[in-house]
């Protein structure tokens, strides 16, 4: 029986192979529906090859708007949540003082709250104190989702990092401020970058708690959620499909430079 | 390198530290002159890298004061003190190359071409060719080398060393301590080592400070440590000893006649560190290379004026050079001898009577009140 | 050896260090704290106490609420929405059960098995992220459409006609019916239990399979001695981050179900934005955290995984 033998030791790999097509089957309709000209309102079915919507990608009503809504909002609590989240994990990492467990808790809890719990209660809030709901709402509730995955992200980097490094800078006559900029920053680097693009794309991509807190302020994921209802424009697909490329060829690229760096260096 | 300049001494007064209410090093006194090779030995927890750290500013002491020549640094930051620091596992900076790495702390101190100095100092190191490596690219002797570059090419007054060759395999080990002796022979800069390898302490250093629980417990050039030990700790961690327990007899000119056993032993009053009275109790010590070993048969033979014991040998093990025999006697039950495979007698194997003898002159004497297995190392600390 | 026997540039300034040891940083890690800490207190914390507040009041709209301690709130809360919150838990425990069947095979494929496709298959599992969630839902309507090659081939198998019997789906029907807010759920949450496996996955020692195969162990008796109890932490945090956000999920049913297939999110969004029935919604979002925390921490506690974080 080769066969079967054959199929029982790739079993694993085919398994998996079939969860990653699962995974990429909805980009791959999103992006062969970007070049779809859809009768009526909807595009859920295919009808003609068109790439008037590649063309003319800003051609719906406020939809390139909201993206610039999005986009602003995700780099501004991806700066405040990657700072204060930052401070905080050094914080929790280099120095002993009393309330730990209660700020361990306070920190993890925004992560294991369903976001639906989170978005009513802080519009409770908003409510309460009369706050005009619009981008600064927005902003305030992203920074504050974020603020827990930057901490967790920069935190695991930190506590993998030799202490005597930072000693040995200090030795080496670089004072606490060189020492910061040069050993420890540098060092802390990849965990930091990692929680700003979590943030990032957290931020960016955020519609439950947006929904609740954006007043008549609309972004991109509002914008398509809203399109659900009244009509699906093609424009929706060129940018899913243009994001999903921007980000793949940033990551290949960033790894052809690492590799070549190392090469060289080798 | 002759100098009178007295600006590399290294002057502890009183220095101390406790962590709460467990005291890591106890207040000591240690004047390390300039241009020395000293060594700090002792187990892991002894005190000996606390100890390092507060001449390198990295700790603060809870008591006393360290000079730096004429010039109190107790208070100074590690930025601030002309010493630097060759860190146990290097602490090599990983996201730097090795160049970045040497010219670090040049650099900190805003000279601007560092470039020529850098070289020079690679090339000393023999890395000349590594410059634009990672350090996770390099070996583990490379590396160590680079630490040593790093912190020499500041000209500190001091070195410290803390542990720099724990990383290497035994053989690399050997071969550093060659190479980091000819480095401080050729800058004549004052190096402290701390160390937990009592050999590789003894062959690079000229003094040794041997620690024990947060104490120093005797100081000397390894020779003077080795043959006169004054302490169960330093004579069992320095190698091995022969610890006898011995009750005074008398003394005759300058020497104590000891009862042990049923036979004597003689002791050079000058060798014995603790208060030899009638009647007290002394331990007497004897290094197991320079006991010889006679088969009872010919106990008639050995000269007159020698220590002797009588005994059974229970193991022997041929190591190459020397033979090491475990011999089980009245006063001691395993007694350790190492002979040298000169004339190897064929009657001394396991289960023969034998008499165990030695120079008065090599007997030294400790007080009895100490712990007899101070120092020993046991298995669970090598593993350690 | 020039460079060694040159002077040293002076280092130390003469004038003697007398002054005492200042005792720095001891307020550090306040300030470090304080912005941060501060921001999740009055934008995490304190909506808490507001929601819970808002639960027990009575009132309306147009005259304004006041704290009347109207427990009952609670109580015609759950009695009216039960059959959401059970849902929900239902939703969410599939979603988690399909998410660790589909995920679990793939995590141990980059792990172990990718070789140098290691980084181009996470690069594939990470990047969809960066299509909007709602995008990526959106096509499952098109994917699981009444007139679609998926729903014709389940329909000539006859799989839909098991799956209606069991209540998953109606009629030939996938759209609009639990198995599709299901199947979205799994899809939208996969990767939150991919990447936890992957990690825990990845920390194991490739020898440790050597060594039980060496003692004897077949490959199926190796996955379940070894394999599977040392990715444990990754399985109960991959579980946690889908579960959670899965219950309080209301955007798969909204776009894939029908009103059939409400979850408590969806009541809540409802209650909240629509009817405005401010109480009722905080009361209903109180037990839903109140239920997952509770549900969480026995879990945690039952699978002695306690140091997640």
């Amino acid at each position: 029986m080769p066969f079967v033998n054959w199929l029982k030791r790739r079993l694993v790999v085919i398994a998996g192979l079939l969860t990653l097509a699962y995974l990429l089957l909805p980009n791959v309709i999103v992006t062969v529906f970007s070049f779809n000209r859809p009768k009526g309102r909807f595009n859920y079915q295919w009808q003609h090859f068109s790439t008037a919507a590649w063309k003319n990608p800003c051609g719906v009503a406020d939809m390139c708007g909201s993206l610039s809504i999005s986009l602003q909002i995700a780099v501004w609590a991806t700066i405040g949540a990657t700072v204060l989240g930052t401070m905080i994990a050094f914080a929790l990492v280099r120095y002993r003082f009393r309330a730990r467990g209660a700020i361990n808790s306070l920190i993890f809890l925004p992560m294991a709250m369903p976001e639906v719990v989170m978005a009513a209660s802080l519009l409770t809030l908003f409510l309460n104190m009369g706050a005009q709901l619009g981008f600064w709402t927005i902003l305030i509730a992203h920074i504050m989702f974020c603020l827990s995955f930057v901490v967790t992200a920069v935190k695991a980097r930190v506590m993998s990092m030799d202490p005597r490094l930072e000693e040995a800078a200090r030795d080496l006559y670089a004072g606490p401020v060189q020492t910061f900029l040069r050993v420890t920053l540098p060092i802390a680097a990849p965990g930091i970058a990692a929680g700003a693009l979590l943030s990032f794309a957290l931020s960016f991509d955020d519609f439950i708690i947006t929904n609740f807190n954006a007043g008549s302020t609309v972004t991109f994921p509002m914008f398509v959620w809203g399109s659900a209802q009244r009509g699906t424009p093609v424009q929706i697909n060129v940018i899913g499909t243009a994001m999903f490329l921007i980000a793949v060829l940033f990551v290949l690229t960033s790894m052809l430079i690492t590799n070549r760096r190392s090469n060289q260096r080798a | 390198m002759t100098t009178t300049d007295n600006s590399g001494d290294v002057r502890l007064s009183g220095i101390g530290k406790t962590y709460g209410s467990f005291t890591a090093v106890h207040p000591l006194d240690l004047t390390v002159p300039q241009g020395s090779f000293f060594a700090l030995l002792g187990a892991s927890g002894c005190g000996k890298t606390t100890t390092l750290r507060m001449i390198a500013g990295l700790e603060e002491p809870s008591s006393g004061t360290v000079h730096l020549g004429d010039q109190d640094v107790t208070h100074l930051p590690p930025y601030k003190r002309p010493v630097n620091t060759v860190f146990q596992s290097y602490a090599l900076f990983p996201h730097l190359d090795i160049f970045e790495n040497v010219a670090f702390g040049l650099r900190r101190r805003g000279i601007k071409s560092v470039k020529k100095q850098v070289e020079d100092m690679l090339e000393l190191v023999q890395l000349g060719e590594q410059a634009r490596k990672k350090p996770h690219q390099l070996s583990g002797g490379q590396q160590q080398r680079v630490a040593v570059a790093r912190a020499l090419i500041n000209h500190p007054k001091v070195l410290l060393l803390d542990e720099p060759l724990g990383a290497l395999d035994l053989k690399l080990r050997r071969q550093m301590q060659l190479e980091l002796k000819r480095i401080q022979t050729e800058v004549g800069i004052t190096f402290i080592h701390v160390t937990h390898d009592q050999e590789e302490a003894m062959t690079m250093a000229d003094t040794v400070a041997v620690m024990n629980a947060g104490r120093v417990e005797q100081l000397g050039s390894p020779t003077d440590l080795y043959e006169n030990p004054q302490t169960t700790f330093v004579a069992n961690f320095l190698g091995t000893s022969n610890l006898i327990e011995a009750e005074v007899d008398t003394r005759s000119g300058g020497d104590i006649v000891l009862k042990a056993g049923g036979g004597k032993l003689v002791l050079p009053e000058a060798r014995c560190s603790a208060p030899a009275t009638a009647g007290g109790k002394v331990l007497v010590g004897i290094r197991p290379e320079k006991i010889s070993l006679t088969h009872a048969d010919d106990a008639g033979a050995i000269p007159e004026g020698r220590n002797r014991l009588t005994g059974r040998i229970v193991d022997a093990s041929f190591i190459g050079v020397s033979t090491q025999y475990v011999v089980e006697s009245p006063v001691c039950d395993e007694l350790a001898v190492y002979v040298q495979n000169v004339e190897r007698d064929g009657r001394l194997v396991p289960g023969a009577d034998v008499v165990l003898h030695w120079s008065p002159a090599h007997t030294f004497g400790l007080d009895a009140a100490q712990d007899i297995d101070a120092g020993v190392e046991t298995v669970e600390e090598e593993a350690a | 050896m020039s460079t060694l026997t040159e002077a040293p540039p002076p280092l130390v300034s003469a004038e003697p260090a007398k002054k005492p040891p200042r005792k720095r940083g001891r307020f550090t890690p306040y300030w470090l704290l304080l912005p941060g800490i501060l921001w999740l207190v009055v934008f995490f914390a304190l909506p808490m106490i507001y929601q819970a507040s808002t639960s027990v009041q009575t009132g309306s709209l147009e005259e304004g609420y006041k704290v009347t301690w109207h427990f009952a709130t609670y109580w015609d809360a759950l009695s009216e929405y039960w059959p959401q919150f059970l849902r929900s838990v239902f939703y969410a425990a599939s979603a988690t059960v399909l998410c660790l069947l589909l995920g679990y095979p793939l995590a141990y494929l980059i792990a172990f098995r990718a070789g140098r496709w290691r980084n181009l298959i996470m690069i594939l599992v990470i990047a969809p992220f960066f299509t909007s969630f709602l995008i990526r839902t959106l096509a499952w309507k098109t994917i699981l459409a009444d007139n679609g090659p998926v729903v014709h081939t389940l329909n000539t198998l006859h799989i839909l006609d098991l799956t209606s019997a069991l209540g998953w789906t109606a009629g030939d029907r996938v759209l609009a019916t639990p198995l599709a807010v299901v199947c979205g759920l799994t899809y939208n949450f996969l990767p939150f239990m991919i990447l936890p496996l992957y990690t825990s996955l990845e920390r194991i020692d490739g020898r440790l399979h050597e060594a039980a195969g060496d003692l004897y162990a077949r490959p199926w008796t190796t996955f379940r001695k070894v394999t599977f109890p040392l990715s444990m932490p990754g399985v109960v945090s991959g579980t946690l981050l889908t579960f959670i956000p899965a219950t309080g999920d209301y955007v798969n049913s909204e776009l894939l179900g029908s009103t059939d297939t409400r979850m408590i999110g969806n009541v809540i969004q409802t209650q909240f934005l629509r009817i405005l029935d401010y109480p009722t919604a905080a009361a209903l979002s109180f037990i839903l955290m109140a239920a997952i925390l509770a549900m969480v921490t026995i879990y945690i506690r039952r699978s002695g995984t306690e140091d997640l974080v």
